[in-house]
């Protein structure tokens, strides 16, 4: 009751700015159309079409969640509603909810556009890179949730955005395969949530689905929890 | 509801290395509407933090509602006003006011006399940043109203407002009241000191005075509450 209260006012001010909405849907198509043309529809456009396509979503909820759970901390809203009778549960899953349907939505169109007029492949089914980008959308947003924690302003918020998302994707196996890489590298590349999420899509292309897969899922969804649960410690009722 | 509804005892608070307030006690009486009164920067902010539970302290003991401050069954009985306004400012009045009513348990018809209670009938659809600051900060005080709270702890409420809605919103404190709640107003202008049953006067961290208009003006024989404060300060009380 009290989590969809929230879900549904983190919604209504993102229908508040038509802007943003736009620029979520819009941007990771034109970026698909544009690895398509830049690579000409071959390998390389098939190779990182789809992971981008699952990922994109994880990078925007990432932004967003991270600037909007930032207002909430510097407009006193998070204040209020820490003397109100909300659990700190319903804040977050509400935050997870809203944010998981805009990534809902935002994964089907891009997928649309990519499968249906980029010609782009994959081997397995479509709707698992769909279900894999909204699960990483909620991770990208418990993430941002926990990062905001650490921003004071919204500037430092937006360079979260490359600090700790772009080592993410240079590590996770999309730019060298992780065999390549060096020893130290890969060892962080195996401590990185994104390489696991990666790894889910580049099978879920391939349709090469294994225990592998199950175990990518698994820290996917572990992750998710560890990062809200890291936020909610950062959500206090008392402050100095 | 008679008898004391806030007790403040021996509270010492340090924000940012500066202890704000060293070891303060006081009291806040049911059913009363009282003013908290001070210059900006005497504790007043800090104080009413302590007592609606957001405020970390470093020692003392603050019980409103007979239950420690903090408490979870008090976040339904006591209503805050920070006083910067906290609200959605890109969200309509009527949906602020919806979404704390939600999360409040408040039904819709709270929604409605809410709105009514602070004169924004006219603005109920319109988006709070295109408001005033004066408008802004009603549709904050809206929502403290929301849920009917037993305590209502308002943090610099009519800063800013022109003097029928401050009249009028004094009016409706006193309103509420009458109906039974307590409530302890924060102000930093003298002049709406008269308007409160109990004062509470702050200075730098410490209690300078707890009394109602009549006892100040009678202790200190000034009949300007303006007057009668500094006459406190300067005999060093």
């Amino acid at each position: 009751m009290r989590t969809s209260a929230v879900t549904a006012r983190v919604l209504s001010q993102l229908r508040r700015d038509p802007r943003t909405i736009v620029l979520i849907l819009a941007v990771p198509c034109v970026l698909e159309w544009l690895l398509q043309e830049l690579f000409r529809g071959g390998p390389v456009f098939q190779r990182a079409g789809p992971p981008l396509l699952g990922l994109f979503p994880f990078v925007t909820m990432f932004l967003v969640t991270s600037i909007t759970m930032l207002r909430e901390r510097t407009s006193g809203t998070l204040e209020r509603l820490m003397t109100m009778p909300l659990a700190k549960l319903d804040l977050l899953a509400g935050y997870g909810i809203a944010f998981g349907l805009v990534a809902a939505v935002q994964a089907t169109i891009v997928s649309l556009v990519s499968f249906g007029l980029l010609d782009l492949h994959v081997a397995g089914p479509r709707a698992v890179v769909v279900v894999l980008a909204v699960a990483n959308a909620v991770l990208g947003s418990a993430l941002g949730l926990f990062v905001s924690a650490f921003a004071e302003t919204e500037f430092q918020a937006v360079q979260f955005m490359p600090a700790f998302v772009l080592p993410q994707i240079l590590l996770c196996g999309l730019f060298i395969g992780r065999d390549a890489m060096a020893t130290w590298l890969r060892w962080i590349s195996d401590a990185l949530p994104l390489t696991y999420a990666y790894d889910a899509l580049a099978r879920t292309a391939a349709d090469s689905f294994s225990t592998r897969f199950a175990a990518d899922v698994a820290v996917v969804a572990a992750s998710t929890l560890l990062a809200l649960a890291l936020g909610a410690a950062t959500l206090r009722r008392r402050t100095p | 509801m008679t008898g004391t509804a806030v007790r403040v005892e021996r509270l010492r608070v340090v924000r940012g290395g500066r202890l704000v307030l060293p070891e303060l006690d006081c009291e806040v009486a049911a059913g009363r509407v009282t003013g908290l009164l001070g210059p900006s920067g005497s504790g007043k902010s800090t104080l009413l933090r302590a007592i609606v539970g957001v405020q970390r302290i470093a020692g003392g003991r603050v019980t409103v509602l007979g239950e420690p401050a903090g408490a979870k069954t008090l976040r339904a009985r006591a209503g805050y006003m920070t006083q910067a306004p906290s609200v959605y400012r890109d969200l309509t009045v009527r949906e602020n006011l919806r979404f704390f009513a939600r999360v409040l348990g408040a039904g819709p018809q709270a929604v409605a006399r809410a709105i009514d209670d602070v004169s924004l009938g006219d603005h109920a659809d319109q988006v709070v940043s295109r408001l005033s600051g004066g408008e802004e900060a009603r549709v904050s005080l809206a929502a403290t109203l929301l849920g009917r709270p037993e305590l209502l702890v308002l943090d610099e409420p009519t800063v800013g407002l022109d003097p029928l809605l401050r009249r009028d919103l004094w009016g409706l404190f006193h309103a509420l009241a009458a109906r039974g709640a307590t409530l302890l107003v924060s102000s930093h202008v003298m002049d709406e000191a008269d308007r409160c049953d109990d004062l509470l006067l702050l200075r730098q961290g410490r209690l300078l005075a707890h009394a109602t208009p009549e006892e100040l003006r009678g202790r200190t024989g000034r009949d300007r509450l303006d007057d009668a404060f500094l006459a406190l300060i300067e005999s060093g009380a």
